[in-house]
């Protein structure tokens, strides 16, 4: 290389943002919120509550390694059983709901007052977290499973038909022509082209919609809408982290089981 | 309107699409019972919505289809459904639905006399079980009734179209270029198999196809499409290179018309 | 199988009878399962109160209307700030904590298999629980207020993002950083030269989208005293306030709206 014809040439890594003017004022923004995000979180900081804390903390992590299965058990074994419950209910109970939803959604199927109509339901079901909702159950038809039961039904419904209207959306049409062509209904043409092409997701959404209703109703307890979380509620406000640690233990099984049926059912139908 | 012995009339269709494009424009064609007519036309022409149109998977934006004396395009609901029970279609992509079976994919083709319940259950009459049987042995795909369609190849699964849109028992057959996803030996028996099964069945079609060549090797009867109107009507005698130069355009159109010549005599 | 030949004649049914009859038995089963299920909830409810619904429904919604704009003063918008400020914090802390986790989790990257099943049961501890509890035990530990919350939704989302990118460094291709350990380099400088720039993509996206589930998380740890909006939520609501709460509603709307909005610009324009 004829090195000393040419000027020296420097190099360095090109910055994320070309404009120099938008960079800093991107880094300055950043910046900013940090310090301001910072001292809000500063101002809830009380090192003498902390400090008081720090046995609580102690005592909970060592109540934790050794949880403390029996003393509650029937309280356990009800609260579990609830929570199982509310699961499966709402997900069958939603899912089935969802379907008309999920048709009604899907742009390519439905006429436009139908679909603006679903859309407005699943955005409505979707945006609002479900313990927010479980809390106005609560309020209309008393405490117990029954309001969180309700609850994860509609959440079911939003989610599945959001999920399932995309997927309608992605339909091969071709088929749908051809099956209209030989004369059938709107009924048999949702059964014999639409259902074949979107079973299979379906089936997995549902899986995994259980196993997300199981993890949903172990909080819902929270605020009175039935199963395990009123339980782990109790326990901690009585400081009995060994029951908390066992429920918790009993939680992670359950959900763990969940997720290994729910990904061995999406296996099986892809 | 005076009966007249067309099985099929279309008078002055016109089709315009919400774009403002001008997909047909004073289309008349009369279809005896029986006739198969092959339409070509370079893509765009308006062949493939002018077959939708026949069955109203496209509403038509003006003019009259008359069958069997009938104007179905003031048809709508359970009256246009009995009447495309009558009007049998075969797709370019085969239009199969995938995930069923063989079986399943020709019953599909009764559904249009079948109520919800029966199809849901798959409960067909035993009359539509014998006939898909002998569709399928027809068509030379007998052994594989409960193979699911996606694991057929292109030449077998235009067969059970094929299988699908006879099962209807229909008058007219709307065929939508039944060979262009297909090599050209499968295209050719495909082809045959079409116009051998409407001869036996005295079924009428009207086949949109872009192979030329194919088109008057198999058709008596031609017409061109050109920019959503008819151009040309006629035996495949009467298509020569002026007249193909008017439906595509300017091309050495020589090689064609020879090839076509060449094949027949092979074939003879 | 389906096709059957009975005197001459075949008959094609979907199923076979032996199929039919383990299909029924097992709906038969399925649909006992819902029943059993429900009859216990229906057990645990009081349905003198369910009839009372519509009425308490309705009663609510008259509660709530017209909605009281005078509580949307300068306590809430620092509420709503708390409530951004867990979850931007708290994904920030949840992509710093799960970051080592992924890397030790990931068959590749693992430094060894011990390391591997304990980030794996971190994975699985942490995405199991939800971040109510969570929050339930940091206010326990830590006292209420916006710092529990941080933690609460920065440990919960470790799981979460922790298996996501852990995915997808199992799934680099592994000759970029063969590579890079050609030219002589270290461990961390194939880490940064080699796999970094190909789970970067990935990276970002999951922190947006983490961040947008972290939004709708963090409007409700309040319930538990976590800080947030949550807090004046419950507040309102244990006072029978309901005309303040449907406030609140209208803010959590709006803020997922938001955030589900900003994480789907986000992701396009990082795909």
């Amino acid at each position: 290389m004829a090195k000393e014809n040419t000027p020296k040439r420097t190099w360095s890594k090109p910055p994320l943002i070309k404009n120099p003017t938008i960079r800093w004022i991107v880094v300055i923004a950043i910046l900013a919120y940090a310090i301001m995000a910072f001292l809000t979180i500063q101002s809830s900081i009380d090192p003498a509550r902390i400090s008081k804390g720090w046995p609580r903390t102690v005592r909970l992590l060592t109540n934790f390694v050794q949880p403390d299965f029996f003393t509650r058990i029937k309280d356990i074994r009800i609260g579990v059983l609830e929570s199982i419950t509310m699961t499966v209910v709402s997900t069958f109970v939603g899912v089935i709901l969802a379907i008309p939803f999920s048709l009604g959604a899907a742009r390519n199927i439905a006429p436009r007052p139908v679909y603006l109509f679903s859309r407005t339901i699943i955005i409505l079901s979707r945006t609002f977290p479900e313990i927010v909702v479980a809390l106005l159950f609560v309020v209309m038809v008393g405490f117990g499973p029954l309001a969180g039961a309700i609850t994860l039904m509609l959440a079911t419904i939003g989610f599945i038909a959001k999920l399932m209207a995309e997927d309608i959306e992605d339909i091969d049409e071709s088929q749908v022509e051809a099956i209209k062509a030989t004369g059938a209904s709107w009924p048999q043409m949702v059964v014999y082209s639409i259902l074949p092409q979107v079973l299979p997701r379906f089936i997995g959404l549902t899986a995994y919609r259980l196993d997300i209703n199981f993890r949903q109703s172990a909080i819902l307890g929270i605020v009175g809408a039935g199963g395990i979380g009123a339980v782990l509620k109790t326990s901690m406000s009585r400081y009995d982290f060994d029951t908390t640690g066992a429920i918790l233990a009993i939680i992670i099984a359950i959900v763990l089981v969940l997720e290994i049926i729910s990904g061995y059912i999406r296996q099986q139908v892809q | 309107m005076a009966q007249t012995n067309n099985m099929l009339e279309i008078k002055n269709l016109e089709k315009r699409y919400k774009t403002g494009d001008l997909a047909l424009s004073n289309v008349t064609i009369s279809v005896p019972k029986g006739e198969v007519i092959a339409l070509i036309g370079p893509s765009g022409a308006g062949k493939s919505t002018l077959i939708r149109c026949v069955n109203r998977l496209i509403d038509p934006t003006a003019g009259q289809i008359i069958l069997n004396g009938e104007d179905i395009t003031k048809l709508g609901g359970r009256s246009l459904r009995k009447a495309r029970r009558k009007m049998g279609m075969i797709f370019q992509e085969y239009a199969l639905v995938e995930r069923l079976s063989v079986m399943e994919n020709v019953l599909s083709g009764r559904l249009g006399y079948v109520g919800f319940w029966a199809s849901l259950m798959r409960r067909y009459p035993q009359s539509d079980i014998d006939e898909a049987f002998r569709l399928l042995s027809r068509v030379g795909i007998d052994h594989f009734a409960d193979k699911r369609a996606d694991a057929l190849s292109g030449g077998q699964r235009q067969r059970v179209g094929i299988a699908r849109a006879l099962i209807q028992g229909p008058d007219i057959m709307l065929v939508d270029e039944p060979t262009a996803s297909l090599d050209p030996k499968t295209a050719r028996q495909i082809m045959r198999l079409i116009i051998e099964l409407a001869k036996e069945n005295n079924v009428a079609a009207i086949i949109n196809i872009h192979d030329v060549a194919l088109a008057k090797m198999f058709v008596s009867r031609i017409i061109g499409l050109q920019l959503g109107e008819i151009v040309f009507d006629g035996t495949p005698d009467e298509l020569d290179e002026d007249m193909l130069t008017t439906i595509y355009g300017e091309e050495d159109w020589e090689e064609t018309i020879q090839k076509v010549e060449d094949e027949d005599e092979e074939e003879s | 199988m389906p096709i059957q030949e009975i005197n001459g004649t075949r008959i094609w049914q979907k199923r076979s009878n032996q199929e039919r009859i383990v299909s029924a038995i097992l709906w038969l089963i399925t649909l006992s399962i819902i029943a059993w299920c429900w009859s216990i909830i229906s057990a645990q409810t009081e349905w003198s109160f369910v009839k009372d619904a519509p009425k308490q429904g309705a009663d609510l919604i008259n509660r709530m209307f017209p909605p009281k704009w005078s509580y949307l003063d300068g306590k809430l918008l620092k509420a709503v700030w708390d409530t951004m400020t867990i979850a931007t914090l708290g994904t920030v802390l949840g992509l710093l904590l799960a970051t080592p986790v992924a890397f030790f989790a990931a068959r590749n990257t693992t430094p060894h298999p011990v390391f591997r099943y304990i980030a794996l049961f971190i994975i699985v501890a942490t995405r199991s629980i939800h971040s109510l509890v969570w929050a339930l035990l940091l206010v326990f530990a830590l006292g209420p207020g916006v710092f529990a919350g941080v933690i609460a939704i920065g440990v919960r989302s470790i799981g979460f993002i922790a298996k996501l990118l852990y995915e997808a460094i199992e799934e680099i291709n592994p000759k970029q950083s063969e590579a890079i350990t050609a030219t002589g380099a270290s461990a961390a400088q194939v880490l940064t030269y080699g796999v970094i720039p190909q789970i970067m993509p990935t990276f970002a996206g999951l922190s947006v989208f983490r961040w947008d589930i972290n939004i709708r998380e963090s409007t409700v740890i309040g319930l538990v005293g976590a800080g947030g909006i949550g807090q004046a939520l419950i507040d309102s609501i244990n006072a029978f306030k309901w005309s303040q709460a449907s406030i609140i509603f209208i803010i959590i709307f709006i803020l997922v709206l938001i955030s589900e909005w900003v994480s789907a610009k986000a992701r396009n324009a990082i795909i």
